[in-house]
């Protein structure tokens, strides 16, 4: 696989069009963003459940991630409440991922031949998943552009086998691609269109919008009953009998309740940003969010897609 | 004489592990060989990113056969003793040899012969269980395997190399089959190849852009660093910690040389150093004119067309980045600081330091207070020392410091002369936390120390009244380093304190519900009194010696301690110290012996009158003259003239036990002659008690 170097990208839905089509060369599925609120890439279902159980899955795509904390006004250079996550994840992992992983830079113009890349250590934990992995940040020319990691653990699974994580933080990246200083200026499509649209003219505004909300607006008790709920509902949802009156098949809802998760995790986010959480309560509800996630995990794992193929011992 | 090489090559292994990996690969690999048998010249392992390797020189072809001899029961044991033992060694019963024993009967002994295994099927069991076992700090597994190693191991080179050529150890290891290839630069030069030898392999490495030995590229990282800072007119900062970091990231070094933009050099130079070491892995260049940071120099991983313009390029836009956030933070303190920092220590009303000790502003303002309290004992003046331990902690709360945690304290400096405070504050601010091991420096401005003091006094009392005391490993609140801070702040400025007192004054400022139950007792004492034998001993100083003191009056006062523990370690180096101790013990083993048995203390005081001999009256004239100058010198603590008073009475203290029968018939001489080993007893007694001092 010698690839020419391809022409420099000229704007950010370039590199994630250049991104998409790459991975689905390696014969990745491209799904789509997972349709709720999500601190990283990694919450998409797609990522944490699939990444348990034994059936092989490779599957890639754009998440749009909310980190109610980072908003800046939309005036801080490169910090966003809302930005876009590139996620890859393939089980097992397969022996040439770095490989694979350098192809996508040059896919995006990054040549090895021309940049410094590096494998730097970062083990990865997510403590309201309960799983973690080890692997890399990865530093082209001395930037995070990366982060690369084999998936050890998730919602307190082994994970048997492992599976192999990648995810690029596409504002970031794609500014040094572009050789952009503030992301607002960013060209978001090419820049001859006849609209050419910046990140700003896109994001400017909901940016103020959101940071205004996430510090000030957000009504924190509404926020602790929501959580509340969404803790609750995720119980209830995997109280119930997996035989199914209706259709007479065995159905846990193990997504359905896993939303529930991802809901309280987000929420959980937001109250932290109204800073009405302490440092000792911090970590207890660090910690309710985690036992979801494990309880979604376990059900999971019952579930076809998620239980180990027969095989012999 | 073979000699082994292996490569164990994976995909990249985290710098800071990888000294610890080396050693353990090659410390490993040779004990199971030597375990097994064999034997070898000579050991050298090497490692970068993404290869561990083990070069064995001289090692024996074969393991030696071994002859091994078991005892097993007597001929005429039950049957399940023998067929156990038949089982246990694999013989038959006419495999087994008869001997006769000393009483007459027959016992079975088995003759086990181990034949020599050849290097290649032993060099395979170690290196199978190497791997199986290697003791990273962090392991992991990958794609559908179960091996673990630190991050995916990808091929294993194995090679026994003789006169004849090279051959491959057959092993394989979870799917990976050893062999006599490896690869090269993963950019530069990734293609697989063979090699014959560990010269062979060095050497094939450095053509593929893959310098082996961590010790050479650290020379050469710093070798080129050093000649582009001196080229750009500056001198780099060393930085060990740094350089081998940096040699664990690279497999060929490149140093690029890059200049700070004028923006930023106005940020203090700790501010652009942490920022550069911890976030990019820089080094700092330094002004030698003016002492500024003013470039920096960064170590890429490869060679290419542009000779690094690119790489320099992005590495400069990432600084650039980097340091403006830094400034942002800079300025945005500087409004705080010069604001008299108001702004933090209200903040830090809000930020928990222990759940049962309050929050930081609680702990700050006892601090104060006992800083205010310390600050006379130590030639301080109350009010600075109480402002600055007031001040100390407030920049806990810039965000500069939230961002680099390490530089807290420092900034505290900066801010504090921003806010106009005197320069004894600012330092203070920066120095209170020290010292913070046993070898740093150690404050010596009155204020520093009176604040460092009340600091971790506040500390190991707030701790030791809701008992929160270390055990084991465990020191979770890192209170023996707080207590060897207080040790290393008395001793090194020689400060006379009552710790106990101390104690009482810290605790007292706790609210009543957190003081300790009883103040009083002594186990915190005890606690400085461990670290002190720890430190002085590593010091040299004898562990027995400092017990033989702590058993003395005012052992809360450490710099008298450790005075009595030195002079006393002085005089046991003369030769009159070890005889006086030995006439010092003869004395008191009778006089022990006699006051055991007779149920009394003879502390009467000895009287001339009964002296027998010449001898016996010497001992009264030599303790009475000695006497003038013990007393004095134990006075005003020349422990060294009183030592050497007391060595005077070795000669006549050996003579007097030499000639004269103590328990003497006579009972009233008898009594004499004990009160008069008393007083030995006692004037020996007055530096140290010498019961406690070894040989």
């Amino acid at each position: 696989m010698t690839l020419t170097a391809p022409t420099p990208p000229r704007s950010f839905q370039e590199i994630i069009l250049r991104l998409q089509s790459y991975w689905a060369a390696q014969g990745c599925a491209i799904l789509q963003p997972y349709d709720m609120e999500v601190g990283a890439g990694t919450f998409h279902p797609a990522t944490t459940l699939r990444s348990l159980g034994t059936k092989p899955w490779a599957a890639a795509y754009v998440q749009p991630s909310r980190r109610p904390t980072d908003g800046r006004y939309g005036e801080n250079p490169n910090r966003l409440q809302h930005y876009y996550q590139y996620q890859v994840i393939i089980k097992p992992s397969p022996p040439d991922l770095q490989d694979l992983y350098l192809g996508s830079l040059r896919a995006i113009g990054l040549d090895p031949a021309l940049h410094d890349i590096r494998f730097v250590e970062d083990d990865w934990e997510s403590p309201t998943l309960g799983a973690w992995g080890l692997g890399w940040e990865i530093w082209c020319d001395g930037m995070e552009v990366s982060q690369f990691t084999y998936f050890q653990q998730v919602g307190g699974h082994d994970c048997r086998p492992v599976s192999g994580e990648l995810t690029y933080g596409l504002e970031r990246l794609a500014m040094y691609v572009l050789g952009i200083d503030h992301v607002m200026t960013m060209p978001f499509n090419d820049p001859q269109s006849p609209i050419a649209l910046t990140y700003g003219d896109i994001f400017r505004q909901t940016e103020e919008e959101y940071s205004r909300h996430n510090f000030d607006g957000a009504d924190t008790a509404q926020l602790l009953r929501h959580f509340e709920d969404a803790e609750a509902e995720c119980q209830r949802l995997l109280d119930f009998a997996p035989e199914d009156p209706k259709s007479g098949k065995r159905i846990i809802m193990a997504h359905p309740a896993y939303d529930q998760t991802i809901k309280a995790s987000h929420l959980f986010n937001l109250l932290d940003a109204r800073g009405v959480i302490s440092v000792t309560e911090r970590q207890a509800y660090i910690g309710r969010v985690r036992a979801l996630a494990k309880k979604c995990a376990d059900a999971f794992r019952l579930t076809e897609a998620g239980k180990d193929a027969e095989v012999a011992a | 004489m073979p000699d082994l090489l292996i490569e164990l090559f994976s995909e990249e292994i985290p710098a800071r592990m990888q000294a610890k990996a080396r050693d353990d690969l090659r410390k490993l690999v040779t004990d199971g060989l030597v375990e097994a048998g064999l034997t070898y010249a000579s050991a050298g392992a090497f490692s970068t990113p993404r290869r561990l390797t083990l070069t064995l020189d001289g090692l024996t072809g074969e393991s030696r056969p071994v002859r091994e001899e078991r005892k097993g029961p007597r001929a005429d044991a039950p049957a399940a003793a023998l067929d156990g033992f038949l089982r246990s060694t694999g013989l038959s019963l006419d495999q087994l040899e008869r001997r006769e024993d000393k009483k007459g009967g027959v016992t079975l002994f088995a003759v086990l012969q181990k034949p020599g295994r050849p290097a290649a099927e032993i060099v395979a069991e170690v290196l199978e269980t190497t791997i199986r076992t290697f003791p990273w700090p962090k392991s992991m597994r990958w794609g559908n395997g179960s091996l673990r190693w630190v991050r995916p191991l990808h091929s294993i080179l194995c090679l026994l190399v003789d006169e004849a050529g090279a051959s491959v150890v057959p092993l394989t290891i979870d799917g990976i089959t050893a062999g006599n290839t490896t690869a090269g630069h993963r950019f530069l030069s990734p293609a697989r190849f063979p090699v014959t030898s560990f010269d062979d392999y060095a050497v094939k490495l450095k053509r593929a852009h893959v310098v082996l030995d961590s010790a050479e590229r650290e020379a050469a990282i710093w070798q080129g660093a050093t000649n582009l800072a001196f080229a750009a007119g500056l001198e780099l900062v060393p930085d060990p910690a740094l350089l081998a970091e940096v040699a664990g990231l690279v497999e060929w070094p490149v140093p690029l040389m890059g200049r700070i933009g004028a923006d930023f050099l106005h940020l203090p130079p700790e501010v652009l150093q942490t920022s550069m070491r911890e976030h990019q892995k820089f080094f700092s260049g330094r002004n030698p004119r003016n002492g500024r940071i003013e470039g920096f120099v960064t170590v890429a991983n490869t060679e290419t067309a542009d000779h690094g313009a690119t790489i320099l390029k992005g590495n400069q836009k990432v600084l650039s980045a980097r340091l403006s956030d830094a400034r942002f933070f800079w300025e945005n303190d500087l409004r705080v600081a010069k604001a008299g920092m108001g702004e933090w220590l209200d903040g830090l009303k809000a930020v928990t330091f222990h759940n049962k000790l309050g929050s930081q502003a609680d702990r700050i303002a006892r601090i104060a207070a006992l800083a205010r309290h310390i600050a006379p004992l130590v030639g301080a003046d109350a009010d600075v020392a109480h402002k600055a331990a007031s001040i100390a902690k407030a920049d806990l709360r810039s965000a500069m410091v939230g961002e680099f945690p390490e530089l807290q304290g420092l900034m505290g400096m900066y801010y504090a002369r921003e806010a106009g405070l005197p320069e004894a504050v600012a330092k203070a601010a920066r120095d209170h936390y020290s010292p913070l091991g046993p070898t740093d420096t150690v404050p010596a401005d009155p204020v520093s120390v009176a604040v460092a003091l009340a600091d971790k006094i506040d500390t190991l009392t707030g701790f030791w009244a809701i008992d929160e005391k270390p055990t084991g490993s465990k020191d979770p609140f890192a209170l023996r380093r707080a207590a060897l801070g207080v040790i290393r702040l008395i001793l090194s400025n020689a400060l006379r304190l009552d710790l106990r007192a101390l104690r009482q004054v810290a605790d007292n400022a706790f609210a009543a519900s957190v003081k300790s139950a009883d103040a009083n007792d002594e186990s915190l004492l005890s606690f400085f009194h461990d670290r002190l034998k720890v430190f002085l001993k590593d010091q040299g100083l004898r562990h027995d010696l400092i017990d033989a003191c702590l058993a003395m009056p005012g052992n809360d006062d450490l710099t008298l301690l450790v005075h009595r523990a030195q002079a006393l370690a002085a005089f046991l180096k003369t030769e009159d110290g070890p005889n006086l101790l030995a006439g010092f013990k003869r004395a008191n083993a009778i006089l022990t012996q006699a006051e055991a048995k007779d149920g009394v203390e003879y502390s009467y005081g000895a009287d001339l009158k009964f002296a027998e001999t010449d001898i016996e009256r010497a001992l009264f004239a030599a303790l009475d003259l000695a006497q003038t100058t013990i007393t004095p010198g134990l006075q005003t603590e020349d422990f060294a003239a009183a030592m050497s008073a007391m060595a005077t009475l070795r000669t006549p203290i050996d003579a007097f036990l030499d000639a004269t029968q103590i328990n003497s018939d006579n009972p009233i001489l008898r009594r004499n002659r004990l009160n008069l080993l008393h007083r030995i007893r006692a004037i020996c007694s007055g530096v140290a008690d010498l019961t406690k001092v070894e040989g």
